[in-house]
């Protein structure tokens, strides 16, 4: 059992884990960051308030007095604050009335409205508060101070490195917590695939999956697989055991019947032999009493031989045709394309060849060909178009037709004759072999043609069904 | 031909009196030498057992074989007569009830000159006895080497 490490499963699972954790850390570091920075400019904005306000009020005197150079010296004690850029001092009327600047170049606007008092604006990485200076209640004029944000800057740069380290350190945890945690969920699932892909190579039903230890959803799903195995298992080998004993009941019913077709074979042939011998014997002594005693018989007594001869003779037919019924059920099937419709003017040439002088009309479809075994369908046929011809013999015209309809959407091919049709009340028995529903006298015949036919056509897997009505002629339909 | 004679291997008696019967009513007064199984027609044929010293120069004109016969049966008696130089191109005519087809095949495979069905009715019996004797015993030339 070759274990794949690299599992799609543990992958997957390492990467979803990742991400969970970085993203959380991610949500939470850039709020705290945000909060801070905030908070943060909130107190660099009170901070520089308080610093004008101081500013403001140590300059009250000097511009109550107009002493420009004494409130630039309060002015310059921003110096020991590091951040402040510029700072000024302006009168009411907006005026610039004293300045401090960190860098001599710095420029400082010109003009403050007293609008703009009481503002604090952030402005090209700047920040610029704007204060009245109030004395006796009165507004006596204006303090600015502009502020470089590097405090913030440097704030945020140490945030940034901070988050990055806490957000590296934590996804690097988050690692190695969760590959000791996924080992103990992708283990069983890597396990358990294994052994369902040597179930399913092998068809190997005795491997079981080993189950890890705890109760869980996995150990659950492992003990729900082995026992599923143990039931196929089961079935496998009790289906193996059926597979193997149909074999051998095949196996002993086919010598079975070979050995009941065997005996049937050398019964018939035994039938066909001994049986026709005595018959021969009674018909031809029969014969011989007839010639060589004939002036010590009576008119009765050569009317009984005579009924004794046609009675062996009967019988002797009757022998041939059972026979030739036996025969034909046990005949192989050999299946090729047959015309139908020649086979069927074929028969009835040959049936009007025998009776020229009989008027017959006879009606068949063209074209008709299918597959069935040539000698036995031709056998068939020749019991059916026979039929057909020996009913209507007592016909001015005899009226025979051969084609095809369609019944529930099979085709069946029928014959129709207007012969002497028959009683529909005993239409089952018509196929019934030594069936017969007529009167020898009247129609000869020994009652095995129809049966012949049904079974020839069961042979081909068809069925075979007559209407008719006694002297209204006869329909015998059959599929193929 | 009053030197011409015929083998009937026949073990049925009421068999063979029907065919004598009907070989006489068809003229033919040829002398019929019947055997009643296999083994009988076979020591006839090769002068052996109850028959030696018979002068097997002396053949039939024709032999009819049943082939349900006692001891050996005639496609046996067939067999053997084919495997022999003084038999092999001997006229024999199955001549029997069954009309099994693989009779038949066995029969013309072992070399059987013709097959005929023994009919139920004696009027046709006699029908083929006639063509039977008109073939083999007039119109047929036999093989050459015979005495």
């Amino acid at each position: 059992m070759a274990r794949t490490q690299d599992s799609t499963i543990t992958k997957k699972l390492t990467r979803m884990n990742m991400l969970v954790s970085g993203a959380a850390l991610l949500m939470a570091c850039a709020t705290f960051v945000t909060y801070d920075l905030f908070t943060f400019r909130e107190a660099i904005v009170r901070n520089l308030s308080i610093q004008a306000r101081v500013a403001g009020s140590n300059s009250v005197t000097a511009l109550v007095f107009n002493d420009s150079h004494a409130a630039e010296n309060t002015l310059s004690a921003l110096k020991a604050a590091p951040n402040i850029v510029s700072a000024g001092i302006y009168s009411l009327d907006g005026q610039i009335f004293a300045a401090y600047r960190r860098d001599p170049n710095t420029q400082l606007p010109p003009f403050v409205s007293a609008d703009q008092a009481e503002t604090h604006l952030f402005k090209d990485g700047n920040v610029i508060v704007t204060n009245s200076i109030v004395f006796q209640g009165k507004p006596t004029g204006i303090v600015y101070i502009r502020s470089d944000l590097r405090t913030l800057n440097a704030q945020l740069r140490r945030y940034a490195i901070i988050a990055a380290v806490v957000l590296a350190a934590s996804l690097w945890t988050a690692l190695l917590l969760s590959s000791v945690f996924r080992r103990s969920i992708t283990e069983p699932i890597v396990h358990l695939a294994e052994v369902a892909r040597v179930v399913s190579r092998d068809k190997n039903y005795t491997v079981r999956a080993t189950r890890p230890t705890g109760r869980d959803e996995l150990s659950t799903l492992i003990e729900s697989f082995n026992e599923m195995l143990v039931q196929i298992q089961e079935r496998d080998g009790a289906l193996q055991n059926a597979r193997d004993q149909l074999e051998q009941r095949v196996d002993e019913r086919t010598f079975q019947l070979a050995a009941a077709n065997k005996e049937l074979e050398s019964f018939s042939y035994s039938v066909s032999h001994d049986l026709r011998a005595p018959l021969r014997s009674i018909d031809g002594f029969s014969q011989a009493l007839l010639e060589d005693c004939t002036a010590l018989l009576n008119d009765d007594g050569r009317a009984h031989l005579h009924r004794i001869r046609t009675a062996t003779q009967r019988m002797g037919v009757m022998i041939d045709d059972f026979l030739n019924l036996a025969r034909m059920t046990r005949a192989e099937i050999h299946i090729a394309r047959v015309n139908v419709s020649s086979l069927a003017r074929l028969i009835t040439c040959e049936l009007q060849n025998v009776e020229p002088q009989r008027q017959a009309e006879f009606r068949i479809e063209e074209g008709l060909e299918t597959s069935a075994d040539p000698r036995l369908l031709r056998l068939a046929l020749e019991n059916l178009l026979g039929n057909a011809w020996k009913f209507t013999s007592k016909r001015a015209l005899s009226k025979i037709e051969f084609g095809t309809i369609h019944v529930n959407g099979t085709m069946a091919y029928f014959v129709r004759d207007n012969g002497a049709g028959f009683d529909p009340a005993y239409s089952d028995k018509l196929f019934g072999t030594f069936q017969r529903l007529h009167a020898a006298t009247e129609f000869p015949g020994t009652g095995v043609g129809l049966a012949t036919v049904q079974r020839i056509i069961s042979r081909h897997g068809g069925r075979v069904w007559a209407e008719g009505a006694v002297e209204k002629g006869a329909t015998f339909y059959f599929t193929l | 031909m009053g030197d011409s004679f015929i083998l009937l291997v026949e073990d049925n008696p009421d068999d063979e009196a029907l065919t004598v019967r009907a070989l006489k009513k068809n003229k033919i007064v040829n002398e019929v030498v019947v055997a009643r199984d296999g083994v009988q027609a076979l020591d006839y044929l090769f002068g052996e057992g109850a028959y030696a010293g018979r002068d097997t120069k002396e053949m039939p004109q024709v032999v009819l074989l049943d082939l349900k016969l006692p001891k050996l049966d005639g496609l046996g008696v067939l067999r053997r007569l084919r495997a022999d130089d003084r038999t092999r191109l001997l006229p024999v005519v199955i001549l029997t009830s069954s009309n099994e087809e693989q009779d038949r095949i066995n029969g013309y495979g072992l070399g059987a000159n013709s097959y005929v069905r023994k009919p139920v009715d004696f009027d046709q019996f006699v029908a083929a006895a006639a063509q039977l004797g008109l073939y083999w015993l007039v119109l047929n030339e036999p093989p050459p080497g015979r005495a």
